[in-house]
């Protein structure tokens, strides 16, 4: 692959390359902020200014009421989504097992798939009022539908050589099954798992958006109508490093439960 | 072809047909195979593609049903796997998420075989196949070879009778694959059990076995048994000896300059 010896590019002088992608990261985000503040102080764009969300950012955690917004976010979000996989899960295994089960079900995925969860909430606030019964149920279906389509696509892509492995050992299908199907499917399911709490972050934020009295979509609603920039700037980047912080989560999860996995 | 004159043979083969697909697309996989093995014998079996080894082995292994005829292990029909018949493939099949040691007692825990003992047999065979320093290593940490070898053990710790062997060395390279076949032969001299050993390759075939068996394509059918009268132990002289070389020639003609048979089949696939 490298013909050169190891020496000569060391001999190199140091080039951006050779930087630690922390510090890369570091400059691109300082950078990035440098930017916004001049745009803003030169008044080219009538945004509020990196001070101004930062200050009110302040404020909003002094005041307690990020907190809280970020609470009732993320219950709704842990709530329906929790739901969502605990369902689908089962539900993908079936479907990936049963060829019955598959050919029953799987209309109804595809076609519910194919509708946007958001597309759902006018009839789940009217058919199920304006708490927090129709924010939770559609974050649930939009967790549920993209996680089993993940589980089911796991159970089928199983390799057959591992389950005639197993049977010559001797195993029976309610061997197989918890032995090697749930672990040979759980790198599909961990996916399905990540896929599925980001559209549950994607959905929960517009549900607030439309009927909700508290939350970070909420506030950004309100903050819209009182014409508050700096305050709609503070609930966007609290999404943005939640939704972060929860992809990096399931992400670690996945490479503790997958170590075994050979990767390329 | 011999008839066979083996008394009380450990597998039989009895007019083992294997029809795949149906109507116009169906194709015959295996024709009226009939083979007698016996007990402690090590068969390989050669052929070319689509001659119906794997399919043969597949329906011993009780992974495939016949569509016709029968085989009978110690004189009982095969229906379905069974702890006696241990099966080892081409591609390894360890499961990735367990350990070497976790693989080799696999078929253990499912016989639920107390943890003491599962640990005192998965040690001797870790030991048999040589990885001791690697019984706790996942199987991505392995070479090709090595994970043939769990592979092995993990076949040999149920204690089958009969070792079924799919192209176990066809993934490896040369040297390894050479390294691996006296590996083998010690194994089972030490821990003799009957094989079927289906390979492409004929120097492979006539160094491990006491009989070739040599199968046609296009209908899959036994063509030849070619019996290799060396002793084993097998060693490099061996191979190497003039008489090594006329029972290989003897295989070869018989696997390369069969007379074609004219029946048209649609596929060609093995299976």
């Amino acid at each position: 692959m490298n013909t050169m010896p190891a020496g000569s590019q060391r001999a190199r002088s140091k080039s951006l390359a050779d930087w630690p992608p922390i510090i890369l990261n570091l400059i691109a985000f300082a950078f990035g902020i440098a930017v916004w503040w001049a745009i803003t102080a030169a008044k080219l764009v009538v945004l509020p200014g990196p001070v101004d969300v930062f200050q009110r950012g302040v404020e909003l955690i002094m005041s307690g009421q990020l907190l809280i917004d970020i609470l009732s976010s993320l219950r709704r979000v842990l709530t329906g989504f929790m739901l969502g996989v605990a369902l689908a899960i089962p539900v993908g295994f079936l479907m990936g097992w049963y060829r019955v089960a598959r050919a029953l079900i799987e209309p109804y995925i595809q076609f519910f798939r194919m509708i946007p969860p958001l597309a759902v909430i006018p009839l789940a606030i009217v058919t199920m009022g304006i708490d927090e019964a129709p924010k939770v149920f559609v974050i649930f279906l939009a967790s549920f539908l993209s996680c089993v389509v993940a589980t089911y696509q796991g159970v089928i892509s199983v390799d057959r050589t591992l389950i005639n492995a197993a049977r010559v050992l001797g195993a029976k299908d309610r061997v197989i099954f918890p032995r090697v199907i749930i672990p040979a499917s759980t790198p599909f399911i961990l996916v399905g798992v990540r896929i599925g709490l980001g559209s549950a972050w994607a959905t929960v934020v517009a549900a607030e958006l439309i009927a909700a009295q508290s939350g970070l979509g909420f506030r950004m609603q309100q903050a819209q109508l009182y014409y508050d920039l700096p305050t709609i700037f503070v609930s966007l980047i609290s999404i943005g490093i939640l939704g972060l912080l929860m992809d990096r989560l399931v992400q670690a999860a996945e490479r503790r439960l997958t170590q075994w996995q050979e990767r390329v | 072809m011999t008839p066979s004159q083996i008394t009380d043979p450990k597998i039989s083969f009895q007019n083992v047909s294997r029809r795949f697909g149906a109507g116009d697309s169906s194709f015959l996989a295996l024709d009226r195979l009939s083979l007698d093995i016996a007990d402690g014998e090590f068969v390989t079996v050669v052929g070319p593609s689509g001659c119906g080894k794997s399919t043969a082995m597949n329906i011993a292994a009780g992974l495939t049903d016949v569509s016709d005829g029968r085989v009978l292990v110690d004189g009982k029909g095969v229906d379905g796997p069974g702890p006696e018949r241990g099966v080892i493939f081409q591609q390894y099949a360890l499961f990735p998420w367990l350990s070497v040691r976790q693989n080799v007692e696999f078929g253990l825990r499912i016989k639920g075989m107390p943890a003491a003992e599962r640990k005192r047999v998965s040690d001797h065979f870790i030991n048999l196949v040589g990885l001791s320093d690697f019984a706790d290593a996942l199987p991505k940490t392995l070479s090709g070879g090595m994970k043939q070898r769990c592979a092995i053990a993990r076949a040999y710790a149920v204690n089958p009778s009969i070792l079924l062997m799919d192209e176990p060395f066809g993934a490896l390279d040369a040297l390894t694959r050479v390294n691996m076949q006296d590996q083998l032969l010690d194994t089972w001299t030490r821990e003799r059990r009957t094989v079927i050993f289906i390979t492409h390759d004929v120097d492979e075939a006539v160094y491990l076995a006491n009989r070739v068996i040599v199968m046609a394509a296009r209908p899959g059918r036994l063509h030849d048994i070619i019996p290799v009268d060396l002793p084993y132990p097998r060693t490099e002289e061996i191979r190497l000896s003039q008489k090594f070389a006329d029972i290989r020639n003897r295989v070869w003609h018989a696997v390369y300059h069969q007379k074609p048979q004219i029946e048209p089949t649609i596929q060609e696939e093995e299976h």
